[in-house]
């Protein structure tokens, strides 16, 4: 029987990563849990045994139930009857499988019911459920919003709501409104606090919000009067069981029609408020967007990996002129980059995933004792790294996996166009994924400064300082020759004194970054396992020569008065 | 009210794929070749055993299951998915049993195991297809049976009322409890595994499958879940005169293989004459129904 998990060694590759180790350590606080849980592992090689067997689930409820229900859900979508959204009836065979096989709450500590699984096997969990159907992943993956509610909730709601979601209550973050969209300070959802009744109460309207009837939201909105401005917002967390929200509209998509897009109005609806006033945008939602974006960027690894699943099985099967139309160059060049970026994308994800896992297991242990200095500087290193990373494995996997799901149609041909193929639909679904969330050029802003300030050219420098293999060598050397090029660019862009002219080169220099990060990232799987990715490596460089040489050519070459051919 | 229930699985060789090497020269199965799973309807029956425990608070499931030590493999999938406890019929004198043997072995260990309110099992195995052991199992035990279940509705004043899949239809029975029921493929599929059973789960062994160089040996001590009962012949005090080869009449005279050949055909019209005498023609040869 197909499973998503099993099916691709890359999985286990990526779990038994030397960092891993940390991460477990960090996570399983020297496994305590031993004693009180059943289900807890007993040392490292337990826990990586555990994962592999939560992966197996998932991959089997994936390749088994999910993705065969995938198209009567994309053509059912959900309803909206009398002011409550109601999914596809196949979702909900997708939730219950989900729930009986106990996937929710899975990074959620063990005393609240959950799994307490790190980042990067929960990422891979979420990049094989959008691999079978993407528009559930949204539903399922909005779980991580209880991270948010753990990091800043008080202990009472942690009790309320985490056993909850462990059990499989889905969740919602209602941020967007009809005025506030990428600029999000323009919230102004209304929050008032009665005295008479100890609480809050939420009045407006939100928009464009995944999964918006879900069981417990959390909620960005206004609660200083007369602000205007990110510090006046806070978050609050909205019980579907109070009562006070109903669904106005729901969205008609081009794509992910599983995930119901939800307008929402607020009447007076009770609210508690999770941390404190205006925390709610600044910390809060910035948390939550990271969180989101990661999971975003698994999303679209999942669906680069069906798209080439997809564009793979066609080009072996169809036959022109007398043979199987894979063995044209033209199309096994686009397959070939095709799993190049695919599997570069996935080694990104999963590097950041990390970042992420070592950074919150120490900021989760700072919640209980001081961390000593080492640690502290430890936690620094790699909350910096997180957020650096996550900008690149957001844009980038979501911008691959769009050219990937083209590129499945492309192989297609003129079938790829007919709606009877699954093509179309991933077409339609990753579409998406490089605007929400925070769109591509959003990502371009949220990684500049990381470009400006040399983290990026720190981390890169480490990874030129490791060994790699001899068949690896050559690869690492043009590398090397292409951060000497990417040197150069970032300095001309950050010595130009004129701003739009910064900013007009940022996506340019934030592509030649990631191109450089994740050429040196594929060279260093392909030196652990080179029966998997090597020819990856050796494409996925050329194609970073590519790109960087001509962003290279582009910068050197602009002028500031060149930005006027671009004017409208 | 709490049910105890027994749900009979069993592992068999995974027939609905095979390849050139499924049979041996023989003409035997050749087990090697096909990957060991649970026998998928025994797997509808073991969804039903979960539901009737969640309906009825305080129930236990057990699996009770006959084979090799590697059959312990059905046990823990069972505990996988909510399953309370197993018992693994392993000995070499239960090996080479017929139906008829089999359903002794499983009636003594029923008895052993006592008290039991609903057992249930698949319909049939997909390695032998005889539909034999169920309703042999009531038979040596003197109880009800309900035969191709589709759903178990509800338990009400110690009576079970049950869906069943019959030719062209259903039929909805009721039947007093202790009962054997024997579950269809059109039932339910069985629920996934859950992350946390499978955790708890994952290192349960029946004694006889351990080597001495197991890791985590220590383990067995601290936790004893992880050591799932193993009954021998003589643990359910059976008869070993009915148990396995010697408790087995049927004898194989010969396998053949068959194969399916077209050796004629018919171009039919697409008239209401032709399509009707088709129909006549199918029902005749019993080949519709």
């Amino acid at each position: 029987m197909a499973n998503y998990y099993s099916d691709h060694p890359e999985f286990d590759f990526y779990l038994n990563h030397p960092e891993m180790k940390r991460i477990v350590e960090l996570k399983e606080r020297n496994f305590a849990d031993k004693d009180t849980y059943d289900d807890a592992p007993v040392d490292f090689e337990d826990a990586i045994e555990n994962y592999r067997r939560v992966l197996d689930i998932t991959g089997d409820i994936a390749a088994n139930i999910i993705e065969p229900n995938s198209e009567d859900v994309d053509l059912e979508g959900p309803h909206l009857i009398d002011g409550r959204m109601h999914y596809a009836s196949k979702t909900y065979e997708n939730l219950e499988a989900t729930r009986k096989a106990g996937l929710w709450g899975i990074s959620m500590p063990r005393r609240y019911g959950g799994l307490n699984m790190p980042i990067t096997p929960y990422s891979m969990a979420s990049e094989i459920v959008s691999a079978a159907d993407a528009g559930f992943q949204n539903i399922w993956s909005l779980q991580d919003c209880i991270e948010t509610l753990y990091e800043f909730g008080d202990e009472e709601q942690r009790k309320k709501y985490i056993p909850r979601v462990c059990a499989g209550e889905t969740m919602s973050m209602d941020l967007t409104e009809p005025d506030a969209g990428s600029d999000l300070q323009r919230v102004m959802l209304k929050a008032t606090y009665s005295e008479e009744d100890k609480c809050w109460y939420l009045n407006g309207v939100k928009r464009f919000i995944t999964n918006g009837d879900s069981d417990i939201h959390l909620v960005l909105a206004r609660s200083e009067e007369g602000t205007h401005d990110g510090r006046g917002l806070s978050m609050f967390i909205y019980d579907k069981r109070d009562g006070g929200v109903t669904v106005r509209h729901i969205e008609h998509k081009l794509g992910i029609h599983g995930s119901p897009t939800c307008e929402l109005v607020y009447k007076n609806a009770k609210a508690e408020l999770c941390g404190s006033t205006r925390m709610g945008l600044i910390k809060y939602v910035m948390a939550l967007m990271n969180g989101a974006r990661l999971g975003i960027a698994a999303q679209s690894v999942g669906v680069s990996q069906a798209a080439y699943n997809e564009g793979l099985a066609y080009a072996k099967d169809r036959k022109q002129f007398d043979t199987a139309i894979i063995n044209f160059p033209a199309v096994y060049d686009m397959l070939a980059r095709m799993k190049a970026k695919l599997d570069a994308g996935r080694s990104i994800l999963y590097q950041t995933a990390r970042y992420v896992d070592i950074y919150k297991a120490l900021d989760d242990i700072a919640r209980e004792r001081k961390l000593t200095p080492e640690e502290r500087q430890e936690q620094k290193k790699y909350t910096r790294l997180a957020d650096a990373f996550t900008p690149l494995a957001k844009g980038m996997n979501s911008e691959y996996a769009n050219q990937n799901a083209y590129d499945a149609i492309q192989i297609h041909g003129g079938s790829g166009f007919i709606m009877e193929y699954k093509s179309q639909r991933l077409y339609r679904d990753a579409r998406i994924f490089s605007i929400y969330e925070g769109t591509t050029q959003l990502q371009v802003v949220a990684a500049i400064r990381y470009i400006t300030n040399g983290t990026y050219l720190g981390i890169i420098k480490e990874m030129l300082e490791r060994e790699v293999s001899d068949s690896m060598t050559d690869l690492k050397a043009r590398t090397e020759t292409l951060v000497a090029k990417y040197e150069e660019a970032v300095n001309i862009v950050k010595n130009d004194a004129d701003q739009c002219k910064q900013d007009f080169l940022a996506r340019r220099l934030y592509e030649m970054t990631a191109d450089i990060i994740m050429s040196l990232l594929i060279i260093e799987d392909a030196t652990r396992a080179p029966e998997l990715f090597e020819k990856s490596a050796n494409v996925f460089v050329r194609h970073a020569e590519e790109e960087v040489n001509g962003h290279y050519g582009f910068i050197k070459n602009f002028k500031t008065e060149d930005l006027e051919h671009y004017k409208a | 009210m709490s049910l105890k229930i027994v749900v009979l699985a069993k592992q068999v060789p995974d027939t609905r794929n095979v390849g050139k090497d499924a049979m041996t020269a023989e003409g035997t199965v050749n087990r090697a070749a096909l990957p060991a799973i649970f026998n998928p309807e025994d797997m509808n029956a073991l969804e039903q055993a979960l539901r009737l425990k969640e309906q009825n608070p305080g129930s236990t499931v057990g699996i009770l299951t006959m084979g090799p030590p590697r059959a312990a493999e059905v046990i823990r999938q069972g505990l996988y998915r909510g399953a309370d406890t197993g018992w693994l019929l392993t000995d070499r004198l239960f090996a080479g049993a017929d139906t008829l043997a089999t359903s002794y072995a499983l009636a003594t260990a029923i008895k052993k195991i006592g008290d039991v309110d609903v057992i249930i099992g698949g319909r049939q195995a997909i390695d032998g297809d005889t539909a034999q052991v169920g309703p042999q199992v009531a038979q040596k035990l003197g109880l009800s049976q309900v035969t191709y279940a589709e759903e178990i509705m509800k338990c009400e004043n110690n009576r079970l009322t049950i869906r069943r899949h019959i030719d062209g239809g259903v039929e909805t029975v009721e039947t007093p409890m202790p009962v054997v029921v024997t579950v269809n493929g059109s039932a339910a599929p069985c629920r996934p595994c859950n992350a946390k059973l499978v955790m708890k789960y994952k290192r349960a062994t029946a004694p006889l499958e351990r080597t001495t160089d197991m890791p985590y040996a220590n383990l067995y001590e601290e936790r004893p879940y992880l050591t799932l009962t193993q009954w021998s012949v003589a643990d359910v005090n059976g008869d070993p005169q009915q148990c396995g080869l010697s408790g087995s009449p049927t004898k194989v005279k010969a396998v053949k293989n068959i194969v399916f050949q077209a050796k004629e055909s018919k171009t039919l019209t697409g008239s209401d004459t032709d399509i009707e005498d088709l129909i006549t023609e199918l029902l005749n040869e019993k080949i519709i129904g």
